[in-house]
């Protein structure tokens, strides 16, 4: 979307012809007649699809959510896909450089580019759904230091001690968040704010393969939680029911949250290169989060913290729309409350107050308009949003509604913040 | 009007409240319903909650939202897709008339029969399926079969709308009666043969639920062309849903082969013994499941040579499956088309006029695209490097219904004697030692991301969640 001048990338939505049970249903579905089929295979076209992901839930297997990214001028002809038997691989980054397509570009074609349209599509597009995962970016701010990623695959993990481990929300609530320090010792692990690692929970899953690695964000600043040594601390919270509301015992939650001071735990990581925060001194940072995606929003303000105590700072602004059920389950509430307004603007939002009405962040972020609106003219200002999935759209949703109030048309800003990264996405 | 109201008694998006004797009349309907759902519905499923989908609006949006629900609160109801005011016959003898939105007097016989044959197929597969909730290979399994039968207790519904609406005291008399009749019952079977057949393992179901559920496509695609549109709209949606029923079938079928096929590898054999002592069910054994659900299936489609079915089509009742994407002239007068006949004891074909051989038409698409499912059936196999291939048999095996009926043939299509049809028929179709086998495999594997020896997990679990989601929360 930011660059015309690279070969424009799609997502091409496919349909997996070993699982798609040819019923016919996403055919009739389909409001703009982009699937068609024959004897063989049910098959999308790539030039009229929109991505409105109307055929995505009717579809009775699952086989029709399947997308890639492509060069737009080498998207699967619907002859091609007819012929299938099943869906070619993804192309590798080698094989999209050799068609002109950009690394940052690739991640970013996370909505099928409308058909390089005439008139006719333009009307589609208004009506699609909004996809705030569009919005997000891939690339760092500019001013961002470097991050080393990866220097723990998940194959060689290293190994850190357990060096505090306290609650951090007021005891006794069914979200109990644990901030815990690990230590590495002096094995390197640098990171940065924003940065996430794995840790991997000892024995096996169901089908008895050891448990796969669960991503904590890094919670304190790069130079440590105590700062000159080499430990990052995070910010877990206790997984006692599932998205449904179904209890369950989070595997690695639990083990986190239950970790004696001394014990070892292995991690992987650093993880993440484009959710940093910007170095440059008059850059404004706006934070959105919901529970523990208030950890890399600690590690930011804390660095900012240390850089103002120390004068290195020349008055960037810091917003911070944080939401919580109640006080009592908001990570760190205690330690927020004693930040200076001249650094801070603190903006909590509680949805079960008791006789209080529910108030969520994106609801703060609106009666805030004016404020977030300068701040979205100002290209110094970089957006965070963290937390859980079912955050993101109504949060992005409202920063569109404050641009456009504010005559910063969406259309054109969304890219601009994407391509300049400036809005982060990094919701769980 | 799309949203479904579920403020009341009945959901519909059919403004039931505005019709007070209809309204009644359901209401009074609905306690037979539930009766007959806790006497032959899903056996000792009362207190499950189970991941159904139920609609809210019967667009894209809505009709598919998935939670944790008591089968006996599901709330069935009366949905239609949205009407088109303009829409316009468009095939038959009305051809271009505006569609009917009441049952015309002279077809109203013709059109009565044809929604108690469909409404009897709909409780008749929850009966027959009542007891595989007892022996369901995994929890994954055991919400799908759960899902098939609230589902299919709606289609149950979507009939009983119309016969009430549109067929006055003779529509109740008929909608009474789909609950009264039981599949298998002696004294007052269900209509159709294949309604009668027991579903006694999890192997049949899923060729019944491949099949037979397919035939259902089929048919309903064919009344969704109708002239009479409510009848249309009706199946339009019901289409939806019969969706998931025979996505049921096809991966439960090819789990199983391709559990075979690795249990086949990891012992190096191709020893049917070999394969049912390490617990899995063996090719041929598929096969024979296969050529009788298949032909079984196939003789739902009708007498091959049929003036009622001319006379569904002349007058717009029934269309064919994609009658508006086909390009001819809708009316078939004076066309031919070419069925099977025995003549000298050789299978020969024969031109018969087209509206005549409707059933044969739409049982040749049935064909079609069953074969072109087999076929991936197959890929599984291949893919596995197991020679073996499986196959549709001869449409004229083991027919029971139409000019073919009674005749002995092989599953190639080789007319043998009836000695030799004796001697080989346990070659071609399940045997009672088949069966006993299947039926010796069949245990309850409910635990979470758990499945049964004979059958690989799926690939995906429902509405994406993973495999091992708590499906069915037992209390
Ligand atoms: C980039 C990234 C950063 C993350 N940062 C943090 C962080 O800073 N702090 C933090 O606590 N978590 C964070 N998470 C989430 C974390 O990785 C785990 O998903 C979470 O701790 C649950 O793991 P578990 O092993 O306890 O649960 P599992 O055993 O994996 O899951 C148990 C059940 O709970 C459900 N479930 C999983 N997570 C949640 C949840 N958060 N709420 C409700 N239900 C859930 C699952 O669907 C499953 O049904 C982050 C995730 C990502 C991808
Ligand atoms: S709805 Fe899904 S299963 Fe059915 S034809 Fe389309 S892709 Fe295939
Ligand atoms: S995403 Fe929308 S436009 Fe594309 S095939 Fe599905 S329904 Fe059609």
């Amino acid at each position: 979307m930011n660059a015309m001048t690279e070969a424009a990338v799609i997502r091409q939505h496919l349909i997996d012809p070993e699982i798609c049970i040819r019923c016919n249903t996403c055919e009739a579905t389909c409001p703009i007649g982009a699937i068609t089929h024959d004897d063989r295979n049910y098959v999308v076209k790539a030039d009229v699809c929109n991505g409105c992901m109307a055929c995505i839930s009717p579809c009775p297997t699952g086989s029709i959510d399947n997308w890639r990214t492509m060069p737009a001028t080498r998207a699967y002809p619907v002859e091609e896909q007819l012929l299938w038997d099943e869906l070619p691989p993804e192309l590798t980054p080698e094989q999209l450089a050799e068609a002109g397509v950009a690394t940052d570009a690739q991640a970013e074609a996370a909505v099928p580019v409308l058909a390089q349209a005439p008139a006719a599509a333009a009307a589609t597009l208004a009506e699609a759904p909004f996809n705030s995962a569009a919005y997000g970016a891939t690339t760092p701010p500019w001013s961002a230091a470097h991050a080393y990623t990866n220097l723990y695959p998940p194959k060689k993990p290293t190994t850190a001690t357990v060096v505090g481990n306290i609650n951090c929300t007021e005891s006794g609530f069914a979200s109990e968040t644990h901030h815990v320090v690990l230590d590495f010792g002096s094995m390197p692990f640098p990171v940065l704010e924003g940065q996430s690692i794995g840790i991997i929970p000892p024995g096996v899953d169901a089908n008895g393969k050891p448990h796969v690695a669960r991503q904590y964000s890094v919670a304190s600043p790069r130079n440590g939680e105590r700062p000159g040594y080499n430990n990052v601390a995070l910010t877990v919270k206790r997984v006692t029911e599932d998205h449904q509301g179904r209890p369950v015992r989070g595997v690695a939650s639990n083990y986190v949250c239950d970790l004696k001071v001394g014990d070892t735990v292995q991690v992987v990581g650093p993880f993440g290169h484009s959710f940093l925060m910007p170095n440059h001194p008059r850059s404004h940072i706006v934070m959105i989060c919901t529970g523990t995606g208030s950890a890399p929003m600690r590690a930011m303000t804390e660095w900012r913290r240390r850089l103002r105590k120390s004068g290195r700072f020349e008055g960037g602004k810091l917003m911070l729309f944080f939401g919580a059920r109640t006080p009592q389950e908001l990570p760190y509430f205690g330690p927020l409350q004693t930040l200076p307004k001249d650094f801070i603007d603190i903006n909590l939002a509680f949805s079960r107050q008791p006789d209080q009405p529910r108030r969520y962040v994106q609801d703060l972020m609106r009666e805030r308009a004016a404020d977030l609106a300068a701040l979205l003219k100002d290209s110094h200002t970089h957006f965070y949003v963290c937390g859980l999935k079912s955050m993101e759209e109504g949060v992005v949703l409202a920063l569109r509604d404050v641009a456009e109030q504010a005559g910063l048309p969406w259309d054109t800003l969304g890219p601009v913040l994407k391509a300049e990264g400036r809005l982060h996405l990094e919701t769980y | 009007m799309s949203t479904i109201d579920y403020a009341q008694k009945i959901p519909n998006n059919v403004n039931l409240s505005d019709d007070r004797t209809l309204q009644r009349a359901l209401e009074g309907w609905q306690p037979n319903f539930i009766q007959w759902w806790d006497d032959v519905g899903p056996e000792g499923s009362t207190d499950f909650e189970v991941y159904l989908r139920t609609a809210v609006s019967v667009d894209p949006q809505g009709w598919a939202q998935f939670g944790h629900v008591k089968m006996r609160d599901y709330r069935w109801g009366i949905f239609l897709n949205p009407g088109d005011a303009n829409r316009q016959i468009h095939f038959g003898d009305h051809k271009g008339e505006k569609a009917w939105t009441d049952v015309p007097g002279e077809h109203r016989a013709n059109l009565r029969r044809i929604i108690v044959t469909q409404g009897d197929t709909e409780p008749a597969s929850v009966e027959q399926q009542r007891h595989l909730g007892l022996t369901a290979p995994s929890m994954y399994d055991l919400r799908n079969l759960f899902q098939i039968n609230v589902e299919e207790g709606r289609h149950l519904w979507a009939m009983v709308y119309l016969l009430h609406k549109h067929f006055g005291r003779d529509g109740r008399e008929e909608a009474e009666a789909l609950l009264q009749r039981q599949s298998g019952d002696e004294n007052n079977p269900r209509i159709l043969g294949a309604f009668n057949e027991k579903t006694p393992d999890w192997l049949s179901f899923f060729m019944f639920t491949y099949f037979t559920d397919r035939d259902g496509k089929f048919q309903l695609a064919a009344l969704s062309e109708s002239a009479f549109d409510p009848l249309a709209r009706t199946t339009k949606f019901m289409l939806t849903e019969e969706a998931h029923h025979m996505f049921v079938g096809e991966s439960g079928v090819s789990r199983v082969i391709a559990r075979t096929c690795q249990v086949m590898n990891e012992l190096k054999t191709d020893d049917v013994q070999k394969v049912r002592a390490a617990g899995a069910i063996d090719l041929p054994t598929i096969q024979r499941y296969l050529n009788f659900h298949y032909s079984v299936t196939i003789d739902l489609f009708g007498a091959d040579q049929s003036s009622n079915a001319a006379t569904f089509y002349s007058s717009g009742l029934k269309g064919r499956y994609e009658e508006g994407k086909r390009d001819d002239d809708h009316l078939l007068k004076g066309q031919s088309y070419r069925v099977l006949e025995v003549q000298n004891g050789q299978l020969v074909d024969k031109e018969v006029p087209m509206l005549n051989a409707l059933n044969e038409v739409l049982r040749d698409d049935f064909i079609k695209d069953s074969v072109a499912g087999v076929n991936r059936w197959n890929k599984v196999i291949e893919k596995a490097g197991i020679p073996l291939r499986l196959s549709v048999p001869h449409k004229a095996f083991n027919r029971q219904i139409g000019a073919l009926a009674g005749l002995k043939l092989s599953p190639e299509g080789q007319v043998v004697s009836e000695a030799e049809w004796q001697a080989r028929q346990a070659e071609w179709l399940p045997t009672a030692e088949d069966r006993a086998f299947v039926a010796s495999l069949m245990g309850r594997v409910v635990e979470p991301g758990k499945f049964a020896n004979w059958i690989s997990p799926p690939v995906m679990g429902i509405n994406r969640q993973p495999v091992d989601f708590e499906y069915v929360r037992f209390n």
